[in-house]
């Protein structure tokens, strides 16, 4: 154990405000089943899923709706009892209209959970673990939504020796992985046993920064109360700083490790997983309950009363915010996500999707349009870019559509994290030119 | 269900630092007024007028130019160059001089260029360099420091009128140990009550400005640091090789316009390198640049070129200081 560790981080980095309370202080509140829900077909990266259900059909809660559309996709599965009302484009949160399935409750069900019959994970071979993942329609909870089997079905060539789980939710406001650590602790250790054993790991290293404290205590407890297993798990504190909780970033903080740019962490050995897809995991493959629901953090100006839900996924998030009373007449923002990296909410109609962990909702005082100021090269961006990049140049030469010029400071690898937009004292967005930047250099390489 | 709210649509992310632009600038104004204060201590109430003339020259100028779109005035970067700039300035220099300074450091060193930001050299180091190019005579008449409350008689002297040089002018500490080999006491130095530009006496006061600065992350530290130990370091030698013609390092950080430079002008952002390594270069070339000028130049002072000189470099240097990208030059 490496309790008496002074916490560690990476070079850089910024510290917003953390507002993680009162939410984070709240327990999992489990929301009423809305009367119709929309489950978008392609919620995750990758093709979309494909429905085995009809219009019409009575479908019973966890029961299949959609098939893996491809091996980069994954499955669906219901998240009420009830009828499918139909099978056509519906509103996305962000406005536009996708291939969904409209579900209609049914009001006078039990809403009890009909799980899978689910093979004992131990006898499996990898691959067909990697099958019964993608059965269970589980995708990373962290945000990202990117399919989980597709990262365990390693190629014959690579080696997992080291499983991070990622409990740093280093994005302000959010705090349901938080809670899942303080509340589910023994599902979040049992998916790490079930993973490291299956990866065959050295060991599982769960990163939490320290503004968790009480998190870090109960994983900690937890462990103690369990049977030892082939490989170490441990726990270790993190110096809260944004953005950690980005993959090689974490990689780095932990172990001071780099991976290369283009590379994936499985490419130095390791692989990056959510606390919360570690819980999924638990439950689906021991207990045979597929992800239908998921913890999202309610918070922001806009909500009177914030709070961590567990959510039917496809649930309209008018309903989720009505849940807290929100969102309040004066809401100019809403986000889905984090206030770092969120993406806009166009429309309350749209649903609740599996990568969805947070719905904040802010007043105009929170939401400044800011004047641009210029550059006045300051280099407070540079400071906060946890991958060295430079910001400050970047933008200089994207106000004057110098893109290949960005390409060569290697504009390619920002994660648009952020942290150089909100450290700026001119307001410059940044990110918002190095996404142009890089939409521009992508189309320029797929014409070539 | 409640009304439909209408929603902004922007792009991540939504938090913004409260830290402006204007807060930096007025950081260091207000980093600047205790040196004020320390220089109406030491030469009476001539160094406000001097300042106020310089800074009124400054905004003006700004103010004219920039009349027709929207007022940069709030960024306080116009009234920084000026009470900078003001602060360069002998004692009892002509007022009328010290306002066109302003106006020429923010009509030469900052609008032609296009504004804050997109200027090459020091706003405040131009004005300061054309009037040494315009009134060589004036810039470097140095009153002694004067008794409270009396103004030397060139302060109001009228617009192109030659000043009726009338003051008790004393050498500066560098003047004096460059051209009669008199070296000024180093407690004289620290505290200040010595002759020179109006802001640049009090080695103490400066060093307690910039940490202050630095504390509130208003400026690159690394700057001043790269500055002040390659003086001390290449003046250690020259010491250490000729101690009887070269200053010690401990008189060249002290006197004249170094420490000044150091916090308040080379440390200009806009102006100096934006990467931490070429901060670095860019302190260390400065120091090199002063000791050479002050041991083999025809000058006394070289701060002022020296900081010009290496903010024409600020653009390459910045570009051969490129900092690693995470993850690039590194194999799995």
């Amino acid at each position: 154990m490496n309790a008496a560790r002074k916490p560690s981080t990476f070079p850089r980095g910024i510290h917003p405000a953390e507002s993680k309370e009162p939410a984070s202080s709240l327990a999992i509140q489990r929301v009423p089943f809305a009367e119709r829900l929309v489950l978008p077909l392609g919620q995750h990266i990758g093709a979309p899923s494909v429905a085995v259900v009809r219009k019409g059909e009575r479908v019973v809660r966890g029961q299949l709706l959609a098939r893996p559309g491809g091996f980069v996709s994954t499955s669906l599965h219901s998240p009420v009892t009830g009828t499918v009302a139909d099978i056509a484009p519906r509103r996305h949160a962000s406005g536009g209209m996708v291939p969904a399935i409209e579900l209609e409750t049914d009001a006078y069900a039990t809403q009890k959970m009909v799980t899978s019959e689910v093979p004992d994970w131990s006898d499996l071979e990898r691959s067909a673990f990697v099958d019964l993942v993608q059965e269970g329609g589980l995708v990373g909870l962290g945000g990202a939504a990117f399919p989980s089997h597709v990262k365990y079905a390693l190629k014959p060539e690579q080696r997992c020796h080291t499983l991070v789980i990622n409990g740093c939710e280093c994005e302000p406001f959010l705090c349901c992985d938080q809670r899942v650590m303080e509340e589910q602790p023994q599902d979040v250790l049992r998916g790490c046993e079930i993973l490291g054993a299956v990866l065959e790991v050295e060991r599982v290293v769960i990163g939490v920064e320290a503004n968790k404290p009480d998190a870090i205590a109960v994983l900690r407890q937890a462990l103690t109360r369990r049977e030892p297993v082939g490989f170490e798990i441990s726990v270790r504190a993190l110096e809260t700083k944004y953005p950690q909780g980005a993959e090689k970033v974490l990689i780095r903080a932990l172990f001071g490790d780099e991976v290369p740019s283009g590379a994936l962490p499985i490419d130095v050995g390791m692989m990056v997983n959510n606390v919360g897809t570690m819980a999924a995991l638990t439950r689906w493959v021991e207990a045979g309950e597929p992800l239908v629901e998921r913890v999202v953090t309610v918070a922001g100006s806009g909500i009177p009363r914030p709070a961590n839900l567990l959510v039917p996924i496809g649930t309209p998030l008018r309903e989720v915010m009505a849940h807290c009373g929100g969102p309040t007449d004066d809401t100019v923002l809403v986000i889905n996500g984090g206030p770092m990296m969120g993406a806009p909410v166009a429309t309350l109609e749209g649903p609740l999707l599996k990568g969805t962990s947070g719905l904040l909702a802010f007043t105009a005082e929170d939401a400044p349009v800011a004047e641009i100021a210029p550059c006045i090269k300051c280099g407070r961006c540079l400071e906060a870019c946890a991958y060295a990049l430079n910001p400050s140049r970047m933008g200089r030469l994207a106000r004057v559509r110098r893109f290949e010029a960005m390409a060569e400071l290697n504009v390619m690898d920002c994660m648009e994290c952020g942290a150089c937009s909100f450290s700026c004292p001119a307001r410059i967005p940044l990110v918002q030119q190095f996404r142009a930047a890089k939409a521009w250099l992508r189309s320029q390489k797929a014409d070539s | 269900m409640g009304r439909s709210p209408r929603l902004a649509v922007q792009t991540s992310p939504y938090l913004r630092t409260a830290v402006g632009v204007p807060d930096i600038m007025r950081d260091v104004v207000l980093a600047l007024v205790p040196v004020l204060v320390a220089a109406v201590w030491f030469f009476g109430p001539a160094a406000l007028l001097v300042v106020g003339s310089c800074t009124l020259g400054a905004v003006l100028t700004e103010w004219v130019f920039t009349a027709k779109g929207e007022s940069t005035l709030g960024d306080w970067s116009a009234i920084l160059t000026g009470v900078v700039l003001g602060l360069t300035l002998p004692p009892g220099l002509p007022l009328w001089i010290a306002f066109v300074g302003g106006a020429s450091g923010i009509g030469l060193g900052k609008l032609v260029w296009g504004g804050l930001g997109q200027n090459l050299f020091n706003p405040a180091l131009v004005g300061r360099a054309f009037l040494q190019a315009a009134f060589p005579i004036a810039l470097t008449t140095w009153p002694a420091p004067s008794a409270w409350g009396s103004l030397p008689g060139s302060t109001l002297a009228m617009p192109l009128m030659s000043p009726s040089v009338d003051v008790v002018t004393a050498a500066t500490p560098l003047g004096a140990q460059k051209f009669s080999q008199e070296l000024t006491e180093l407690s004289s130095l620290v505290v200040g009550n010595t002759g020179g530009s109006l802001g640049e006496t009090s080695a103490a006061l400066l060093v307690v400005c910039g940490l202050w600065l630095a504390w509130r992350r208003a400026f690159e530290w690394r700057i001043p640091v790269a500055m002040l130990a390659s003086v001390f370091v290449i003046s250690a030698v020259l010491y250490a090789l000729a101690p009887e013609t070269a200053p010690p390092p401990t008189f060249m950080l002290g006197a004249g316009g170094l420490l000044f430079g150091a916090v308040f002008m080379a440390t200009d952002p806009v102006t100096s390198p934006t990467t931490p390594k070429g901060a670095w270069i860019f302190g260390i070339g400065i120091g090199l640049l002063v000791v050479l000028i002050r041991r083999w130049g025809g000058l006394p002072e070289g701060v002022m070129y020296a900081i010009l000189l290496m903010n024409s470099a600020t653009p390459l240097v910045d570009r051969i200081a490129q900092p690693r990208t995470f993850g690039h030059g590194v194999k799995t």
